[in-house]
């Protein structure tokens, strides 16, 4: 596999875990609406 | 039977269920198989985009119209969009939040329950000892097909055992459904969705470090290279606009908008909750499953044992099922047994959380507007989506199947989409829209997204539908080129085979029902089209009934 290849499917891969896991934890830390 | 009253249970599990909602089998099967066939890495470019321009933005604007129906008392399209609009017409625009949701899971569960049967085959370790060719003849047996297509004969294929595993798995969803929203959907969700990440990342992980396997005389039997096909961007294919279409169309399959079933899920929030993070949090959850474990798969095990150009040629849907089997039994009868029941349990787990939304607006519209209950409720859709599915089954290759896959599949989806965007865009107004979406919001919404939702997006939904509409054969820039040509110079346009306008008037054959007395494949789709037809104006009418009840009861009401 091409450095190439493997850097761009790493900083996709990484940058979409990265956002999803973000967006979950804040879901998580919200304190429901009073 | 009074009114069912309906809420998620906790924000967690409403999420995971429409995160499940939008994972299904497209995000393993149907997503690896687009980027390969249209510039490989260069397709997440395009993907992505759109994911930004116009899955966000409809995303957001279900979710806002779901709550602000939901908190109107209305659950499903139809009486959401009345609630929206003072105009009748927006309420059977509404109606193909219903129907699309119907057809659709009369073939999705069907081919949910391959995925239960194939669960319990590498259970039993069925595959074992196969050859590929085994392997594949294993499915034909399966669902009854025999190739009589070929020969001009009616094939009516009669699987007793995929039928039996039809039932069992609608009557599991049926089950579920039965159970409510928090009891049913919600708490499959909480446990479904942690283990499909489980499954998948199993499976991602031994794809990823299988490399060269070793296979005589098939010198491109490395997963890596399937990665590196998958992944190598091929940025001259931006410029295709095949490949931004096949792109726009993933992103509206992978995300199930355009469907009626995020709007559903949605009416159960409560109308001072936040719908900007959650559908940030569950839209991006799918494309975690879809970009990290989709990839991540499929094209890498088959490279791995097939090679380069076998995957090339052969890659498509089918491959879960008459491929996979063999591929896993390359490791052993144990790893392959458990690799089995890891493949097909995904599967299930994304089918059956994506069933169970689809079943959701009908069971909502029986409960809202004819006062019935749950289980009533669930029954009628249980009797209904098995009529609808056996023709699919009876007439598998018969062209049934991939009928009503074009037809409610992917051209209602376009067309709802449109019609949802432009009632929130413009009859309501994007400001009247825009503080709906904000309201109880846990997050900012880039302010650009308004003129986004009120421009970008509608133009992409209208450019993804004419390009549906009038597509040229070929459909690459040249083709386009040379049709409007071929227009100027001789009046006539050179229609793609899988273009709506080739689709409805039969272009790409001949006009024939019967052959000899035997009725063709083109019989059998246009019947097909009739049923969905037929379907579609019966929930119009069931509509127009719950309508005229509602002004009656409103009437007494004031007086």
């Amino acid at each position: 596999m091409s450095t190439g290849t493997l850097i761009f499917m790493v900083v996709v891969q990484v940058t979409v875990t990265v956002v999803t896991a973000y967006f979950f934890i804040r879901v998580l830390r919200t304190p429901p609406k009073a | 039977m009074p009114k069912v009253k309906e809420a998620w249970g906790s924000r967690v599990g409403l999420i995971l269920a429409m995160a499940g909602n939008a994972v299904g089998l497209g995000n393993f099967l149907r997503f690896p198989v687009q980027a390969v066939q249209n510039g490989g890495g260069a397709f997440i470019i395009p993907y992505l985009v759109s994911f930004l321009l116009m899955g966000l933005p409809l995303l957001w604007i279900e979710w806002a119209q779901g709550r602000y129906g939901g908190a109107r008392g209305s659950h499903s399209t139809p009486f959401i969009f009345d609630s929206l609009s003072k105009k009748r017409i927006w309420k059977y625009v509404g109606v193909f939040g219903i129907f699309t949701n119907i057809g659709i899971v009369s073939y999705y569960t069907y081919i949910e329950s391959w995925t239960l049967s194939y669960t319990f085959k590498s259970i039993a370790q069925s595959f074992n000892g196969l050859s590929r060719h085994q392997v594949s003849a294993v499915f034909d047996s399966y669902a009854g097909v025999h190739g009589a297509v070929a020969n001009h004969a009616v094939a009516i294929n009669f699987p007793v055992w995929a039928i039996v595993a039809f039932v069992i798995t609608l009557v599991i969803n049926i089950y579920i459904l039965s159970r409510g929203l928090s009891g049913g959907v919600e708490l499959v969700a909480k446990i479904a969705m942690p283990l499909l990440l489980v499954f998948g990342i199993f499976l991602a992980i031994r794809a990823v470090t299988l490399g060269a396997t070793g296979v005589a005389g098939c010198a491109t039997c490395n997963s890596h290279l399937g990665m590196e096909f998958l992944w190598k961007p091929n940025f001259s294919s931006l410029s295709d606009p095949k490949v931004w279409l096949a792109a726009a169309g993933q992103i509206f399959f992978t995300l199930s908008v355009g469907m009626g079933t995020i709007h559903c899920y949605a009416s159960y929030v409560k109308k001072n909750d936040d719908i900007a993070l959650n559908a940030m949090s569950a839209g991006w959850m799918n494309e975690f499953v879809e970009i990290v474990l989709g990839a991540s798969i499929v094209i890498p095990i088959a490279v791995g044992y097939m090679g380069l150009d076998w995957v090339k040629a052969n890659a498509g849907f089918m491959m879960a099922f008459k491929t996979m089997p063999f591929l896993f039994n390359q490791w052993g009868p144990w790893l392959a047994s458990l690799s089995g029941v890891a493949w097909f349990g995904l599967l299930f787990i994304a089918g059956i959380t994506s069933s169970l939304a689809m079943g959701s607006p009908f069971m909502a519209f029986m409960e809202d507007e004819f006062n019935m209950g749950r289980k009533k409720a669930a029954l009628i859709l249980g009797a209904v989506v098995f009529v609808l599915a056996m023709p699919t089954i009876l007439f598998f290759e018969m062209g049934v199947f991939s009928e009503y896959d074009y037809w409610t599949g992917t051209v209602a989806l376009v067309v709802f989409a449109l019609g949802e965007i432009i009632l929130f865009s413009w009859i309501i107004g994007i400001d009247e829209g825009w503080k709906e979406i904000k309201r109880g919001a846990d997050i900012k919404i880039p302010l650009i997204y308004k003129p986004i939702m009120k421009w970008i997006t509608p133009l992409f939904i209208i450019i993804i539908f004419l390009s549906a509409l009038i597509k040229p054969a070929g459909g690459g820039v040249s083709d386009w080129q040379l049709a409007f040509h071929q227009l100027l110079s001789h009046g006539s346009w050179p229609f793609a085979s899988d273009s709506i306008i080739s689709q409805i008037f039969h272009l790409d054959q001949p006009w024939i029902w019967f052959r000899n007395g035997v009725p063709t494949v083109l019989f059998f789709k246009d019947m097909s089209r009739l049923l969905l037809t037929l379907t579609f104006v019966g929930l119009a009418y069931l509509v127009h009934i719950a309508a005229r009840k509602k002004r009656r009861t409103s009437k007494i009401t004031k007086s």
